[in-house]
């Protein structure tokens, strides 16, 4: 698991199922903290470290696939910030 | 402005002609139209949250945690007899070493209650009960949490004397008072943490120092910083802890207490019932709230210092934006002994619910939600010696994990917009544009 190219991959899907929160502020703290985890995380060269930090994210993919989920079950209407940002897309 | 009051005053006094009385109706709503005046904007969507002092939206890696022991695991976490009592029991543990944890304790010393609110009433009134017979004064300050100055209330009724301990202007206490206060009747001192309003933190580590030389058992209610600011209860000599769930990213409903156990701080217990954590709060502990708090605990000590970085960031950019464009702000409280993730801004001549009303679209406080449904001004405002008309403008930003820097610079700009636009309506504004010095007026008395 510890390949550079499988952590890429990894990194790849915990964005991908971040910005698949319906929640404005949890998509994005998710997107963030995937980033700079990441970043944070690329010195590692510890191998039980880098093994504990990979576990880790695994586990956060399927807390966000879950929640992503139950986020669209419960949706709420979009915040203010939200729509001056769409009114902006289809000017 | 002038030009306002012209078409005001023309309305007003134009009943006999009712052409001019419609003429000038007509220029006044041209000229309310203008976007500069207006008061009533037009928004798409749920507002923005700003107010993590009142309460944080609960993480959803907390609700994961949550979820499996609001469907297959319900048993009661005090059921000895079967399998779904145990797991329920071993969540339940495992949640409170996650809390002893973040505050440097042992399990052992973690009593689940409901809230804050329940903790600072078992360690304030147990505490004096249990020691009432030799003991019967308690010290605290006067900008405490409500619930901790309202127990006190119900103490001194039954015959016990507080002390409620003024602060510095900067909301800070002086040691000095507090060690003059403290006297051989003295039980108790409860100083909270971080103040919910201003986001003051008070010296606790010196305040817990000066208590165990003099012998005096120490309480702080620390709802707004376990989780925010590293928190020790050795270091610091704290003996008693109150704690809150959904002030950490947790669920509402559930809190704690730490009571040390060695020294024993003994109290007497509120609630009379089946004795579960340790006869001081009977009662069923909801086992999915302690596993998300206990989860809330430990995502914040992981993160704590990786969510600090992103709050002081925010905050900075907020403040900066916000005293850049704006002249008379005074931020209240100290601006280096506070948690940076709560900015208590005064507006001067801005009527405060006037601004928290302009600013619909943004979730904002004008001090402690307990409070905010009275229009009377903050008594902590007043404990630090704000003036009337300061405390009577005062706002109070939440910045947490989850806010975002577009909701940091749309409110700044908001506000910038709102404040200008209420004080060009304000005459005490253009009297103080003008050069007049407001405090020399004698205002005629009616």
């Amino acid at each position: 698991m510890s390949k550079k190219i499988d952590i890429l991959k990894l990194y790849k899907s915990l964005m991908r199922e971040s910005q698949k929160i319906p929640d404005y502020n949890f998509r994005n703290y998710a997107l963030r903290k995937v980033r700079d985890s990441f970043k944070a995380n690329s010195s590692i060269t510890d191998a039980t470290l880098l093994k504990n930090e990979v576990q880790d994210a695994f586990k956060n993919l399927d807390i966000m696939k879950r929640q992503a989920a139950i986020g669209q079950m419960y949706s709420a209407e979009k915040l203010v910030i939200e729509n001056i940002e769409n009114d902006i897309k289809s000017w | 402005m002038y030009q306002t009051r012209t078409i005001v005053k023309n309305v007003l006094t134009s009943h006999s002609s009712s052409k001019h009385y419609i003429a000038s109706l007509n220029l006044l709503r041209k000229f309310s139209s203008d976007d500069k005046y207006r008061i009533k904007e037009e928004f798409h969507g749920r507002p923005l949250y700003l107010d993590v002092q009142a309460t944080t939206p609960l993480d959803p890696r907390v609700l994961d945690s949550m979820l499996p022991y609001f469907t297959h695991y319900y048993g009661n976490p005090h059921s000895r007899t079967h399998a779904y009592g145990w797991e329920a029991e071993a969540a339940v543990e495992q949640a409170r070493t996650y809390i002893a944890d973040i505050i440097g304790a042992n399990p052992k010393e973690i009593i689940f209650t409901s809230g804050a609110t329940e903790s600072n009433n078992i360690a304030v009134k147990g505490v004096a009960k249990f020691y009432g017979a030799k003991k019967k004064h308690i010290i605290t300050t006067q900008t405490e949490h409500k619930c901790v100055l309202d127990s006190c209330r119900a103490l001194e009724a039954e015959g016990f004397t507080v002390t409620y301990l003024p602060v510095q202007e900067n909301g800070i206490i002086s040691m000095e008072d507090l060690d003059k206060a403290i006297t051989p009747e003295t039980s108790l001192v409860s100083i909270m943490t971080v103040n919910n309003e201003i986001g003051v933190k008070q010296p606790v580590a010196e305040i817990g120092a000066l208590c165990k030389q003099k012998k005096v058992f120490f309480h702080t209610d620390a709802a707004q910083a376990v989780g925010k600011v590293p928190l020790d209860v050795n270091e610091m000599n704290i003996d008693l802890m109150s704690i809150s769930g959904h002030k950490i990213y947790g669920p509402k409903g559930i809190g704690a207490i730490y009571i040390r156990r060695r020294p024993r701080v003994r109290v007497e217990a509120l609630q009379s019932g089946g004795g579960q954590e340790r006869g001081i709060r009977s009662g069923t502990v909801p086992a999915p709230l302690a596993v998300g708090m206990g989860e809330a605990c430990r995502l914040a000590k992981k993160e704590m210092a990786y969510d600090h970085a992103h709050i002081c960031k925010l905050s900075k950019r907020l403040l900066d934006q916000i005293c850049g464009s704006l002249s008379h702000v005074v931020r209240n409280g100290d601006p280096e002994q506070s948690y940076a993730g709560c900015i208590n801004l005064s507006f001067a001549f801005v009527e405060g619910e006037s601004l928290l009303m302009a600013l619909k679209d943004v979730a904002l406080s004008s001090g402690s939600a307990c409070t905010s449904a009275s229009l009377e001004p903050s008594y902590v405002l007043r404990a630090i010696g704000a003036d009337e008309d300061l405390a009577h403008s005062s706002i109070r930003f939440g910045i947490g994990r989850f806010t975002t820097e577009e909701e940091i610079d749309y409110t700044a700009k908001k506000c910038i917009k709102h404040v200008t636009r209420l004080r060009e309506m304000s005459p005490l504004w253009e009297m103080v544009q003008e050069g007049i010095d407001l405090k020399t007026i004698q205002w005629s008395q009616h």
